[in-house]
This record gives C-alpha cells, structure tokens and sequence, in this order.
C-alpha cells in the first residue's frame, strides 16, 4: 500500500496533478474524469488522452494484450474502441468522450503489461482530439468514482 | 422449474439453445452477436462441431501457437475467436457450452474475468459432483491433475460471455498441430473421458 501511494505521488508530481488519499486499495488522481465503466481521460485544451484506472488493471488481471484503434478511428461516448485480454477474457474499453483517434500508445503492443503497473502514465491507451468538449461533464470526478469504485466492491 | 414459477419469482429467464454438429465458425458468429445485440441471457449448447477445427483467443499468434506447416499441408481450418484465452483443437467430439447474461441478472458476479470464472466453477461443480476431482484449477477445468475443458470469456460494458469446449473425446493426433504454449500449467494432461449424460438443461 506504501508502495502504491509513493507510485501514485510520483505519477501526480509528473503529470502536476493531486492525489487522493484513499483508504481503499485502488489509486484515484484528482484533476482526471472517470467514466462508470472505469476509463480515465485527462482534457488538455481540444485534446484528451485515455486509459484504464487502476481499479480496472487490479480487477482484470495480468493484461497480456491490448487491441487498439487505427489513428483517424472516430471514438464515441460510452461505445468501444478497443479492448484489453487478461486471464482469459477480453474487456471491452468504452471511450469517455467522443472524438477522433490521433495517436495510440504503440508501446502496449510489446508491453501490454504497462496497463497494469503505469495505468496512468505509461500505461495510456489512445490520445483524441475531441469533438464536443462539453462531454466531460458527464463523467465523474476523483471523489465521486472512488465512492463509485467503494459502492461497486461492496456489493459483491 | 416452470416458465411461469420463474416469472412469479422474478428470477430472470435464460434463453437455450441446443445444436448438434454445428460448425464452429457459425457458433462462435452467433454468440458474438447475441453477446453484442440481445439483452437477453443465452445459453448455447452445440454437441460437436463438424469438422476438426483450430480456435484462437483473440491475441494468438500462428506462429508461435501452431505447428504451421502441418496446418497447412493438412488444410485444418484455424479460426481467431472474439474472446480471450488459449488454443484448442475442437471436432465432432468437444461438447461447447456458452453462457451468455446480462450482469444486472447475475449480481454477485463483477463482470471482471476471475469473479465470471469463480461463478462458473461453482456452476460446473454442480454438474459435476458426481464425478471425483472436478475443479477450477489455475483457470482450467480439470478432473485431479487432468485438464478436460478450455474456458475464455468476453465482457463488454454490461453483458458477458463465458464459453467452454469441453473435449469430450478428442484424437489424439491433432493435437500435434498444437505447439505447447510458453505458459504451461502444473498439469499437462488432457484425458479422454467416457460419454456421461448432460441432464443439467
């Protein structure tokens, strides 16, 4: 737990974001959104990068591929662009906004594994550039996704 | 339990299927679109395919995971599925069982691969527990130290699929178009078991 929140301090300090402090396992950074099925994007101007929390690399497993859009793909709120394979299972990824896709992360091809130990940073799936910027207030912010992650875990 | 009961109880219907002999190719187009535009739950039974097939998980390599040349010179067909997992060889003999549901009607299962894994181990340990050492081992079915079903599953936002070919009965030479794979489990074995009856539908 140590371990993850000094992981989690480091990422913030480079993306020059805060953290949350959680009780909970999972890391939370504040200045992101959060989608209810557990993407995170983080908006700078008419651009937004994408990626998974991770909540989602805990709950999936070890990922041991990543199947991602071509650049020019359109991405559409709440609809898939791509998925993830870990233990058996391929996950749909759901975009937290729409937009077109302008860059992906070509690293996960040859280590998908980022997913799961960078979620943030490293791990970042598709960069797009974002045709309605008023999207993002659908999403949730830091607090309300982690009573959302909490609420979630507790029913089952 | 009856239509009606069911329906008295609120407990949400499971729609199934029963095929014989149906190609692999065809099974695995309908459950990506049932999976993909019912909001119905699904359960597909199909009692052997029709010709000897390879199957992939969506990330296999050819290369890596099959003996290519063989492949090709006896033109065994090699189909990449939509779900996760491993390789298998599938015939007339491998009894396919897919689950598909709605997450809302299973609620005590996260739409995450191990919580989808955990229910359907339960669920087989049912069906079953009249036969000694059946388990869900390091995601694999087996009976003791033998493996005897490969699993992979598909989650999307609010639905997910979990599909099983359980071989039956196999030949034993095809599996040597197989190469092993790099991550091997504890056990190895795959056994040949005696027909049993499937009377849980």
């Amino acid at each position: 737990m140590a371990c993850r929140l000094l992981w989690a301090s480091r990422v913030a300090s480079h993306l020059r974001i805060s953290v949350t402090q959680r009780g909970f396992s999972s890391v939370v950074l504040k200045d992101l959104k959060y989608a209810d099925s557990h993407e995170w994007v983080k908006i700078d101007g008419n651009k937004a990068t994408f990626g998974i929390t991770d909540h989602a690399q805990d709950h999936l497993g070890d990922v041991v591929y990543v199947e991602l859009p071509d650049v020019g793909h359109s991405v559409s709120q709440g609809k898939s662009f791509g998925a993830v394979e870990s233990v058996k299972a391929t996950s749909d990824i759901n975009s937290p906004v729409s937009g077109t896709v302008v860059e992906v992360n070509e690293e996960l091809t040859e280590s998908p594994g980022l997913v799961n130990s960078s979620p943030y940073e490293q791990g970042w799936i598709i960069k797009v550039e974002l045709s309605d910027a008023g999207e993002a207030e659908k999403l949730m912010d830091s607090d309300k996704y982690s009573k959302f992650c909490e609420e979630e875990d507790a029913k089952h | 339990m009856s239509l009606s009961r069911a329906k008295d109880l609120r407990l949400p219907l499971m729609n199934l299927v029963r095929l014989k002999g149906s190609p692999i190719l065809e099974q695995l187009h309908l459950e990506e679109r049932l999976l993909r535009t019912s909001s119905d739950n699904w359960c597909i039974v199909n009692d052997g395919t029709n010709v000897p097939t390879i199957v992939m998980g969506m990330s296999g390599k050819p290369s890596q995971l099959l003996e290519v040349e063989a492949v090709m010179e006896d033109r065994i067909p090699v189909i990449k599925r939509f779900t996760g997992g491993g390789t298998v060889i599938v015939d007339k003999s491998t009894l396919f069982v897919s689950l598909i549901c709605n997450k809302d009607d299973v609620p005590n299962v996260q739409p995450y691969p191990r919580s989808v894994m955990a229910w359907s181990g339960s669920l087989y340990d049912e069906v079953f527990k009249s036969v000694n050492g059946f388990q869900l081992r390091e995601n694999d079915y087996v009976f003791g130290d033998r493996k005897f079903g490969g699993n992979a599953q598909s989650i999307i936002k609010n639905r997910w699929i979990h599909h099983t070919s359980f071989l039956w009965d196999y030949d034993v030479r095809n599996m040597a178009y197989l190469k092993l794979p790099s991550r091997v489990p504890q056990y190895r074995l795959v056994c040949s078991l005696f027909h049993l009856d499937l009377n849980v539908f």
